[in-house]
């Protein structure tokens, strides 16, 4: 039995000392002869520290983060051999760049360039013979010199034994080149050529930013397009829409609506409403609301054809409902709402757009509208500038209903408010006409018994 | 005292300097370089390109005299004879005219060019001796490429007979005996000229093979070349002295008895060192490699704005690595990434036959832990080495068995530096064994027997 004391090697570079990164092993441990014990970094590079032996560890005098000497003691390891009575024997430490060292071991098949990378001991040239020795060597030298980056901005012998030429990247020149003009180490780029040669497509792959995958989401940017030939419905919503924006000069009114009371007043209904009666939702107010406005001004209840110049006012309220479906924008129209109860609004509404998103709506139940409304429910925002249905005048858009504190003449009260954003044809409708309406809506709205006495 | 101040100073005008100042120059970088002989530095005037000269007479020359005598050919040649002034004449001017090239070239990128010997004060200072006088050059980048010289032995200092390469190439008149020291391939590339044109060349090597840097397998062709061509060759022994008197070099193995090869002149080739004196660099206390100066992968030595490229840096000391280190600093200093990063470099020896190697040789890359596979293809397999009349050597591929990428491609023939180019593009480009085997390769070339090495390493030689 012998003991080894393995101590940290001159790591090189007038180098005195260096951090423990890592230790590897602990007393007791079995290592085998290049079992890598612990890794220490100096200000230029990590170096692992192998073991020159086999044997039990029976010491360790270091621990991770401790700052070491050179030729400091780090480890003594039992051996069974007697013939390794030598205190310490030179050890080869290895070396990674500090910096990561993914992607070096799987740039080829075969395991010369797997192999570890040996750092080189930059003393070593100092006590090189001269000449003659150099000259045997010359042709590997040569080729060692070359290794950029492997020798880390200082002078090398030209009779330094480096690394040896089985080892390097396999590159032309030309690529080599441009590797150092990247600043790519090529021994960090994996060859995609045969026997793992590295190509100009390889440098450019390794130059590229790393891929999205690698980085944390929040910091991808995503530069990616894709391209979709509008189609169908898609086509026919953008042609119609461009069309009516540009053709039709929209005007916008958005009025608040305290809905205090239609809230309650529906709350109710919902609460003590029979078996067959749906559960209503705002839009049938509003509805019934558009009914009764409209009977004062029903201007706004017509469809302009340019064309013919002609402006045509309905008798029946004809409501067209946008409603969002998986094809995109749909207007179904809930004719004649003026004859039908708040109730019956609300079925047809839920019949309709049930039958718009299923797609088995009829051509029937999408065209003749006269007025149209669009609402967002809960996505409603505070305010829109709903572009209206062409030929109809006008549109009107419900808001969502938020909880917000109302001046009531002597203190702030908490008010379920509503906002109502209109737009209309200004060649046909004019802004006190339109705001008119906006006003009685809005009336109907914060007094819904309104809605019903006149209906 | 004159004085001048400039962006970048490159000491020495060699292939690693002019070249580093011509592109310093190209990259609108305000450019002194300081030459204390001529432009063109060792490779232009006393190395490559003059010994490419002579040896290329040498062969023409050796050729000729073959067909003097029987030749399978069927040409026959009357009287050969040589003018070997009007070799040196005609090498002198092929020196010249590339010389005069490197100057043009210099001027067209607008580099200063000071003839003198500089001096350097400190890492920005330098003082230059010229003819008229001195000058005191300050720069924010000094750029040292002041080479190498050969290595001399302490018995044998270069002078009279004994010579150095610059010497052995500059002759006026061929000696009658030439003994060569060092079997490297300076001096096997001078000897086997020499030999060529008629010297009785002897070769002395202290390692048990010529040619030591490369395999033994690589070299064969050539130790049997050298036998062929005549020349003695004395492995596993050193020089001691050279005996004047005598006019013989005495050699000796370790522990051996002496023994002497008659010689007129011995040429000693064992190595070059980096140039260091004479510049002040010992003020800078540069950090040192050995007798080199220590480099990183940019070619920066230990002091901030300092660069070292070429020879002066230590093997391989080979003027394409100085060329492609002084143009990589030169971008470096204009602000471009650049790091030095090449697979292999290439190393060729202008031997009978050549060689030609890039990469890992099997025992290299055995040494390396790699496990590989080999190819060999002899050029005796090879329809255009043959109709050459040269069949010697062969194409030898070596790559790692797991996933065939090659690893170094050495070749040994006749011809064969051309091919060391597709080697090394080869290697630069990360062939596997199956990119070679299946590029189509040149009908009939010594080129194919690459592609024919490549199918044998996988198995499925075709001619091999």
């Amino acid at each position: 039995m012998t003991e080894r004391v393995i101590k940290l090697p001159d790591v090189g570079e007038g180098v005195a000392e260096a951090e423990i990164v890592e230790v590897h092993v602990r007393v007791g441990d079995l290592v085998r002869e290049d079992q890598i014990l612990a890794a220490v970094m100096t200000d230029k590079a990590t170096v692992e520290i192998p073991s020159p032996v086999d044997g039990r560890v029976v010491r360790v005098a270091i621990a991770a983060g401790q700052i070491v000497a050179v030729h400091a003691e780090m480890f003594a390891v039992e051996t069974a051999s007697v013939g390794q009575a030598a205190a310490s024997a030179p050890l080869h430490p290895r070396s990674t760049l500090t910096s990561s060292t993914n992607g070096a071991a799987g740039q080829s098949g075969s395991s010369d360039v797997a192999q570890p990378l040996r750092r080189l001991p930059a003393t070593v040239g100092r006590t090189e013979p001269a000449a003659p020795e150099a000259q045997k060597t010359w042709a590997k030298s040569n080729v060692a010199a070359g290794e950029v980056g492997v020798v880390p901005a200082r002078a090398v012998a030209p009779g330094s034994p480096i690394q040896s030429p089985v080892n390097r990247p396999l590159a032309s020149p030309a690529v080599r080149q441009r590797a150092r003009d990247l600043g790519l180490d090529l021994r960090r780029v994996a060859g995609s050529g045969p026997a793992g040669r590295i190509r100009h497509e390889d440098l450019e792959r390794a130059a590229a930013p790393p891929a999205p995958s690698q980085r944390s989401p929040a910091a991808q940017a995503d530069s990616s397009v894709t391209e979709i030939k509008l189609s169908g419905m898609r086509r026919a919503i953008a042609k119609r829409m461009a069309e009516t924006n540009r053709r039709i000069p929209h005007f916008s009114i958005i009025e608040e609506v305290d809905v205090t009371d239609l809230e309650i007043l529906r709350a109710d209904l919902n609460a003590s409403g029979k078996a067959d009666r749906p559960k209503l939702t705002i839009l049938p107010f509003v509805m019934r609301a558009l009914v009764v406005a409209l009977r004062e001004h029903p201007e706004l209840n017509a469809r302009f054809e340019e064309e013919t110049e002609t402006i045509r006012r309905f008798g029946g309220v004809h409501i067209g409902i946008a409603t969002h479906t998986p094809g995109g924008l749909m207007v179904p129209v809930v004719r004649h709402a003026e004859a039908r109860s708040i109730w019956e609004c609300a079925r047809e509404v839920t019949r309709l757009s049930q039958a718009a998103r299923e797609g088995s709506i009829g051509r029937d139940d999408l065209q003749g509208s006269t007025i149209t409304i669009t609402s967002l429910g809960p996505l409603g925002g505070l305010a829109t500038t709903p572009i209206i249905n062409a030929p109809e005048v006008a549109i009107v858009g419900i808001n969502k209903i938020a909880v917000r504190p109302v001046w009531s003449g002597n203190s702030f009260e908490p008010r379920r408010m509503m906002n109502v954003s209109s737009s209309f044809d200004h060649r046909i409708i004019d802004g006190f006409v339109a705001a008119e309406f906006v006003q009685q809506i809005a009336k109907l709205l914060e007094t819904p018994a309104k809605i019903f006495l006149e209906a | 005292m004159q004085t001048a101040s400039c962006k970048v100073l490159v000491l020495g005008g060699g292939p690693g300097g002019y070249v580093s100042a011509i592109r310093a120059g190209q990259l609108g970088l305000d450019t002194i370089l300081l030459e204390r002989e001529r432009l063109g530095g060792t490779c232009l005037n006393i190395g490559c390109i003059p010994s490419k000269a002579l040896i290329h007479a040498a062969d023409e020359f050796h050729r000729a005299l073959q067909f003097t005598k029987q030749s399978p050919l069927g040409i026959r040649a009357g009287d050969v004879s040589l003018d070997f002034d009007r070799t040196q004449a005609w090498k002198a001017g092929i020196v010249e005219r590339l010389t005069g090239g490197v100057t043009t070239l210099l001027r067209r990128a607008n580099v200063r060019v000071i003839g003198g010997q500089g001096r350097l004060l400190d890492g920005k200072t330098c003082i230059a001796d010229t003819p008229d006088g001195q000058v005191h050059i300050t720069a924010e980048h000094i750029v040292l490429a002041t080479g190498s010289e050969p290595v001399a032995l302490a018995d044998l200092a270069f002078g009279g007979p004994i010579l150095s390469s610059t010497e052995a190439l500059g002759l006026s008149e061929l000696p009658a005996r030439l003994t060569v020291v060092g079997a490297g391939y300076i001096g096997l590339e001078l000897g086997t000229a020499l030999a060529k044109l008629g010297v009785k060349i002897d070769v002395v090597e202290a390692a048990d093979r010529v040619l030591p840097h490369h395999d033994a397998e690589l070299t064969k062709p050539v130790a049997k070349r050298l036998a062929a061509l005549g020349i003695g060759v004395h492995l596993g022994a050193r020089a001691r002295r050279y005996d004047a008197t005598e006019r013989c070099l005495v050699i000796a193995a370790p522990n051996g008895p002496e023994r002497r090869i008659g010689a007129d002149k011995v040429l000693v080739t064992v190595g070059r060192r980096a140039r260091l004196d004479g510049s002040g660099l010992e003020s800078l206390m540069l950090e040192m490699s050995g007798r080199a100066i220590r480099i990183d992968a940019q070619c920066r030595t230990s002091m901030r704005n300092v660069w070292a490229i070429g020879d002066v840096t230590g093997e391989p000391m080979l003027a394409h690595r100085a060329m492609a280190q002084g143009r990589m600093v030169a971008e470096i200093i204009a602000g471009h990434k650049r790091a030095f990063d090449t697979v292999a470099m290439p190393a060729v020896c202008y031997t009978d036959p050549e060689i030609a190697a890039v990469g890992l040789a099997p025992d290299d890359a055995k040494g390396t832990g790699a496990d590989v596979v080999t190819g060999i293809c002899p050029f005796s397999a090879n329809g255009r080495a043959l109709t050459m009349s040269d069949n010697a050597g062969f194409v030898r591929i070596v790559a790692r068995r797991a996933d065939h990428v090659v690893l170094g491609i050495q070749a040994v023939g006749h011809g064969v530096s051309e091919l060391a180019a597709g080697f090394a593009l080869a290697l630069e480009m990360g062939a596997r064994l199956e990119d070679i085997a299946a590029t189509v390769h040149a009908h009939p070339t010594q080129s194919e027997a690459l592609q024919e090495a490549a199918l044998k390493a996988l198995g499925a030689a075709l001619h091999a």
